[in-house]
């Protein structure tokens, strides 16, 4: 196996950038929330629910477009019911979000079971086709690479540079900073706590439950139950990662991608004397290593975790 | 919208509260079955049948109980410590290879010892597995929350590894799983003609001894403590870290020893699918029960019965079984409200 031959691959940098995709979405939306103040580990779940309902949107006839902006409503749903319980009552985020992602989980499969019963192998659709972007997919490599994508993982980068944009640079996005740093000067400034708050978990879980559903309506074509499979709990760890900073998550979402890729590539040419599981558990444990490497110096925002509860100090 | 604070919660409040979070549960989710087109009460009457409507059927409920009350008393031991431990699942499956392991052959004494031995064996690999992330927590400040989750899968896949590889039976007829326990290891049958075994006792037994621990000694009291108020338990001269530490111990050799029953108890074998996610369905069971250890074993024998329960249902009513997952979650968000409702107020203005 050579490694300069693999890196200089389109195929290689191509899939590096595929796979990033859903841990831009994840990882950008699970940014928003904690820079808000709240943990959102109801991620898992949420990407379960935008897979699903995407997928079966476009399986009974809709729109791919309007697919993703399904998958984002009811995201959008499940981070609105975060938030009652999160923000409004000021209960734990932990629990609150095991348990958000359990029922976003057990609700899809459900869901997919009543739409679908009977079925073995799951149905096919036929997902977002590559959007070559014209002149810049002429670039030798890099821009077969990456100006060749599927159009949802232009948005994922897009999206980077808006949040980016709105965090630091408009008065929604200095509100939403506070809120996560400390509430109460916020209150004092007549800004509703409870509302940014909760508006950043939806808009957060939104982007989760699109990141779910690149996965089915973009990189697959069908939905498997268990398809998220840990994706949603790396995204977690990508945001310590990046110290709460979107371009920082962009880098940490294309580097463990890339590692993906390259775990995919070896585990083909050496599976005869190393077993494929260890492949498989490299993720994980990268994840667990880039978390020990730089939870030291994170930069938790001051409020991470802290209900606010008003009227009280 | 403002929440303040309960001068004083009466007992009937607290008993009642999970009663009545569980009944909304079952409210809400007549909506899914009426979606599925079947008859809501009649539903629910095969699905208590199906939980607790004959000896086989109780019998059943109570197998499946058994690790749901062990992986219940995990994460009530951690959460008390606020040590947030969401790998029961891992630290089941570390129980299990450990079992297997020490189990099928390698050790052999006569039953009275062998049992035993099985599950410290168990329960030091799941209280090891715990220890990497409490270690993490508490030298390098890394959340054990996403460490502990991840770790779910690491062990997932060392396992699937083991049972695919050299752990594979070869008796077994190309299926993945591990060699048999030996007849010496194995959990006796607590009733003639059921699966109901020697670890429901284990489990009991767990329950009331972590209870005694939480409750009437310096230990409880202080992983109590640092749960309530780190600063304050410091201050009052309680060992953080090693509290943590001891309770992460603790927490994963119980969700462990549920890994040991059903290894030695309900398969008599490791197979793939041991746990269909008891490690997660714990922390509903702990919630369920308000973190209270006696509280636990009522708690894991009404989930063990939505789940069978749900089995039968969706053979007689054709709604899918994955509803009792949704009554799992639904009920753990729900008496985690209704619990607050009991400490606090809500006041509209």
């Amino acid at each position: 196996m050579d490694f300069l031959d693999m890196f200089l691959n389109i195929g290689f940098w191509a899939a590096t950038v595929r796979m990033a995709t859903p841990l831009i979405f994840g990882t950008l939306g699970e940014l928003i929330c904690e820079r808000a103040g709240v943990l959102n580990l109801g991620i898992e779940g949420i990407m379960t629910t935008g897979a699903m309902v995407a997928w079966m949107w476009v399986y009974q006839g809709g729109d791919l477009w309007t697919a993703v902006l399904v998958a984002a409503v009811f995201g959008m749903m499940f981070g609105f019911l975060h938030s009652i319980f999160s923000v409004y009552m000021g209960l734990s985020q932990h629990v609150t979000g095991i348990g958000i992602t359990l029922l976003a989980t057990s609700l899809s499969y459900y869901s997919f079971r009543m739409l679908l019963p009977g079925v073995t192998t799951p149905p096919k659709i036929t997902p977002f086709q590559e959007l070559p972007i014209p002149y810049l997919s002429d670039i030798p490599i890099f821009g077969e690479a990456f100006f060749s994508q599927s159009p949802l993982t232009y948005l994922a980068f897009v999206l980077v540079g808006v949040v980016s944009y709105v965090l630091y640079r408009t008065p929604v996005g200095l509100a939403v900073r506070m809120v996560g740093e400390n509430p109460m000067a916020v209150e004092v400034q007549g800004i509703d706590v409870y509302r940014v708050r909760t508006g950043a978990v939806m808009v957060g879980s939104g982007f989760m439950a699109v990141g779910g559903a690149f996965l089915t309506i973009s990189v697959f074509d069908a939905f498997y139950f268990d398809m998220i499979n840990g994706r949603g709990w790396i995204c977690v760890a990508l945001v310590i990662f990046a110290s709460w900073r979107p371009g920082k998550a962009l880098l940490g979402a294309v580097l463990f991608a890339a590692f993906d890729a390259i775990q995919i590539r070896v585990q083909q040419s050496s599976a005869s004397f190393i077993p494929y599981q260890f492949f498989l558990m490299m993720p994980y444990v990268f994840s667990i290593f880039a978390l020990i490497v730089m939870s030291r110096k994170a930069a938790y925002p001051k409020a991470l975790l802290v209900p606010f509860r008003r009227g009280q100090r | 919208m403002l929440l303040e604070p309960r001068t004083h919660t009466p007992l009937w409040m607290t008993i009642i509260a999970p009663i009545a979070a569980v009944f909304v549960v079952m409210v809400l989710c007549s909506g899914l079955i009426m979606w599925a087109g079947a008859p809501v009460l009649q539903s629910y009457i095969a699905l208590a049948k199906g939980a607790f409507g004959s000896k086989f059927a109780i019998s059943e409920t109570l197998v499946r109980a058994t690790p749901l009350m062990l992986t219940g008393l995990a994460a009530a031991v951690a959460f008390r410590a606020k040590l947030w431990n969401i790998g029961g699942e891992g630290q089941l499956y570390m129980g299990a290879l450990a079992a297997t392991y020490f189990g099928t052959g390698m050790v052999n004494l006569p039953a009275p010892l062998m049992i035993p031995f099985l599950f410290v064996v168990g329960a030091i690999a799941g209280g090891l597995l715990l220890l990497v992330p409490a270690l993490l927590k508490t030298k390098l400040k890394v959340d054990e929350v996403v460490t502990t989750l991840l770790l779910n899968f690491v062990i997932l896949l060392m396992a699937n590894y083991l049972l695919f590889g050299p752990w594979k039976d070869p008796m077994a007829m190309g299926w993945p799983q591990g060699a048999p326990i030996v007849d010496a290891g194995i959990l006796p049958k607590l009733i003639e003609k059921t699966r109901l075994h020697g670890g429901l006792i284990f489990a009991l037994l767990a329950s009331v001894s972590v209870w005694l621990v939480m409750s009437k000694t310096k230990w409880g009291l202080e992983i109590r403590a640092v749960g309530l108020n780190q600063d304050a338990a410091s201050f009052a001269g309680i060992p953080i870290n090693k509290t943590i530490i001891r309770t992460a111990l603790i927490s994963g050799g119980l969700a462990a020893c549920a890994g040991v029953t059903e290894v030695a108890g309900t398969k008599e074998y490791l197979t793939l699918d041991i746990s269909p996610g008891f490690g997660y369905t714990g922390i509903a069971v702990a919630m369920l029960a308000g973190l209270n250890p006696l509280g636990v074993i009522i708690a894991a024998i009404f989930f063990a019965g939505i789940y069978n329960g749900a089995d039968s249902m969706s053979r007689a009513m054709d709604v899918s079984n994955y509803i009792a997952d949704v009554i799992t979650a639904a009920s753990l968000l729900m008496v985690m409200l209704a619990v607050m409702l009991t400490r606090m107020r809500i006041r509209f203005s």
